[in-house]
């Protein structure tokens, strides 16, 4: 247990306090705590910028609320005396003169930038992704030039897998191992490989990490290519990107013309050099064994592991391939050290993830946050919550296609990669599709199904025959032939196309569908028993009607019924006319008073509708 | 380009973080227009434009602008990042080119920033 903690120090770790030196000055201040024997009752706290970004590294002390300003290492042990030994108040590096106050927020009370630690996204919005000089100047390439020249391959190794780094493409397999791998294949020729074949449905972190720092990509593989003793590398890269290609390409260029690709780079004697080949857009291709057989330009498909990739990879020659956000990690862990990058995250899940934030939440966008961070923080506080205010929230899916639906109960997890596990997601890319009360979850594992029905190669059956299957099952149940014994059957398919499928692509195409069954089992039950979809998505299941005690009259939902379905005089209540409703959810969406609820098929009685929603209410309390 | 040292690296940069903080580089903005995909799609292009024909107009010669990658925030693109001398950045978002030029004219000609527009003053954490 921690003891009883007397201050904190919060030093700033934006990007202005960084670059002037917090790291040293952390280090330092943290130091001269232990030996004074205060580190127990002082806490160190990083957080975004202050705004004081001219004077800094700049750090507030609470609870007294001192602010100090350009700290260097050596006037620490003097600051340390003075405030903490001392008890009063170091005066040299107060801050004085108070600046006019605008009423712009800073970052730190903005809950959407308070949260984040950048890592991966370091450079994101402050450097021009097509000067190399820019990245430099942000300690760029230092990492590859202490990797080239002062690290033997197992010290590169060594590092990696200390800082507990796993794959951030989707199975977390740690890094360090996969490189340990293919360092000890022996071949005349390795490959180092990254995967930029980004596929899941709203994941966009990887395409934002090219187009934004694409030279954090390009040093991570040189890095890696030292490790694993390779000296060809490719960049698969999804030709829908071609912004991405377009920056990275220029990158690579200048990369071949200052000599950090190719021969002798840096004068350390490693040769390396790269080339992107672009991928044609199969969802499978993102599979590293199809991945290669892409590249050596056959049909992308998997095949059988073992041999591993580590063995017998691309050309048969020893390969490692990483994600995009995986090798942008490469370079801080190289320039700070193993025990540096597990200060964030988690025993097992270290570090930082990025997340691509889509659906139904306020702040659609890119985030860095520390692993471990509740799930709620990342929806509530930095997505903003709900698009639309009045919504519920529902459901997250995770994971994209292999992923799952992580419902509202189980919101207070933290995001690492054994806990998401758990809930039958997974953390996966890092797409996160917020939907809120208004989904049909049935709908919403059919998306899923579709998807990866459409894009399985076809070289196994149980996942080109059994994704197809149990997606005309879930056509049937949105469209009101459903029956009883459905749920099981397709548990029953799910579990032996998990245990028979040759690749990724199939042992997780039914994880949407087992995650939605498994939370949201009274969904998929009143489509099939009650011919009930009570979001009104599926339009077979559902019927509108206007309660008359609730509408006020409007008339709103009158002007935007496409088919006149509707009648009331201005200041009356409603109706509609259910023989002419075709069930387009325009007047539910329009309704600002709630007055329009969402019966099974076929209801025409509106009295019937309220005793069943008063039943639906009874069994849910 | 030579062909780099590691001696250079630490040159560039040296030279590079002059620059970046405006003082040695006799420069007294920088504006930084973010344009990943999201920021192009969302319109940045035309921002760029009329901030380089503000610019033009002003005939002004002290002020830098360059362009970035996604600031993150996609739901509020475009974004343009203004930094003044010696004044932390200041983010605005939701722009258009009429509220670009209105950015130009009162928060890098005049000095102040404009608050209804802005999002958020500072850098974000990177550690």
């Amino acid at each position: 247990m921690e003891g009883k903690i007397r201050a904190n120090l919060l030093m700033c770790a934006g990007t202005g306090c960084v670059a002037s030196g917090t790291p040293k000055v952390k280090a330092a201040l943290q130091e001269e705590l232990q030996k004074r024997g205060l580190a127990d009752e002082i806490k160190i706290v990083l957080t975004g910028c202050n705004g004081f970004c001219a004077e800094g590294p700049v750090m507030l002390v609470y609870p007294e609320g001192i602010f100090y300003q350009k700290l260097t290492v050596d006037e620490i042990p003097k600051l340390v005396e003075e405030h903490f030994l001392k008890g009063r108040p170091y005066e040299k590096l107060m801050f004085r003169e108070p600046e006019k106050k605008t009423a712009i927020p800073t970052m730190n009370e903005i809950p959407f930038f308070k949260h984040q630690v950048l890592r991966v996204l370091r450079n994101k919005g402050l450097i021009d992704p097509e000067n190399m000089d820019e990245y430099i100047a942000r300690d760029g390439y230092l990492a590859a030039a202490k990797a080239l020249t002062e690290m033997t391959q197992a010290d590169i190794i060594k590092t990696v897998k200390d800082s507990g780094l796993r794959g951030r493409g989707g199975a977390g397999f740690p890094t360090g191992m996969k490189w340990e791998f293919a360092s000890k294949s022996v071949a005349d020729q390795k490959y180092m490989l990254c995967n930029g074949d980004e596929g899941d449905p709203g994941a966009f972190m990887d395409r934002s990490v090219m187009e934004a720092d694409p030279h954090s990509v390009i040093e991570g593989m040189i890095i890696g290519a030292k490790a694993i003793g390779a000296s060809k590398g490719v960049i698969y890269v999804r030709a829908e990107y071609p912004l991405a290609v377009k920056r990275l390409q220029l990158a690579i260029d200048k990369c071949r013309e200052a000599g950090l690709l190719g021969e002798n780079i840096l004068d350390s004697g490693f040769t390396f050099d790269l080339e992107i080949y672009l991928g044609a857009g199969a969802f499978v291709c993102g599979e590293e064994t199809a991945l290669m057989r892409s590249i050596e330009g056959k049909r992308g498909m998997p095949r059988p592991r073992p041999p591993f990739p580590a063995h017998k990879g691309l050309w048969d020659k020893p390969s490692v391939l990483n994600n995009v956000e995986t090798l942008a990690q490469i370079a801080p862990v190289i320039l700070h050290g193993a025990e540096w990058y597990k200060t964030l995250g988690t025993e097992k899940s270290t570090g930082t993830k990025v997340f691509a934030l889509t659906g139904d939440i306020k702040n659609v966008g890119l985030v860095e946050v520390p692993m471990g961070i509740p799930l709620r923080t990342i929806i509530y506080d930095i997505g903003g919550g709900m698009k639309n205010k009045k919504k519920k929230f529902k459901s997250v899916q995770m994971g994209g296609p292999s992923g799952g639906c992580i419902p509202e109960i189980l919101i207070d997890i933290p995001v690492t990669y054994e806990d998401v596990v758990k809930t039958g997601a997974i953390m996966g890319s890092g797409g996160m599709v917020v939907m809120d009360e208004d989904t049909c979850m049935v709908s919403t594992s059919k998306f899923f199904l579709e998807f990866t029905a459409d894009e399985s190669c076809g070289k196994c059956t149980p996942c080109r025959v059994g994704t197809r299957v149990m997606l005309d099952m879930l056509t049937d149940i949105t469209e009101g032939r459903g029956k009883d014994g459905d749920i099981e059957t397709l548990q029953d398919l799910s579990r032996d196309i998990i245990s028979t499928s040759l690749c990724g692509l199939g042992q997780t195409a039914p994880n949407p569908v087992l995650s939605t069954i498994r939370y949201f089992r009274d969904e998929y039950e009143s489509h099939i028993k009650d011919n009930w979809c009570k979001a009104g998505i599926c339009r077979k299941l559902c019927s509108f009607h206007i309660f008359e005690d609730l509408c006020k009259g409007c008339g709103a939902c009158l002007r935007g019924c496409p088919q006149q379905a509707i009648a009331g005089e201005k200041k009356q209540p409603h109706r509609i006319i259910q023989e002419l409703c075709i069930q387009c959810r325009s007047c539910y969406d329009t309704c600002k008073f709630g007055a329009i609820k969402i019966g099974p098929a076929g209801c025409k009685d509106i009295k019937a509708m309220r005793e069943l929603l008063e039943k639906v209410k009874e069994v849910k309390g | 380009m030579a062909r780099l040292t590691i001696e250079d690296l630490k040159k560039i940069k040296e030279k590079q973080k002059s620059t970046f903080s405006l003082r040695e580089g006799g420069y007294r903005a920088k504006i930084t227009v973010h344009m990943g995909t999201c920021g192009i799609a969302a319109g940045a292009r035309e921002i760029m434009s009329a901030l380089l024909d503000e610019i033009a107009l002003a005939k002004v010669e002290d002020v830098i602008t360059t362009t970035s990658g996604c600031a993150g925030l996609c739901a509020r693109e475009p974004m343009a990042t203004v930094e003044i001398l010696n004044r932390p950045p200041v983010k605005y978002g939701d722009l258009t080119a009429d509220k670009m030029k209105e950015i130009f004219r009162e928060h890098i000609l005049g000095g102040n920033p404009v608050e209804k527009y802005a999002l958020a003053v500072g850098s974000e954490t990177t550690y």
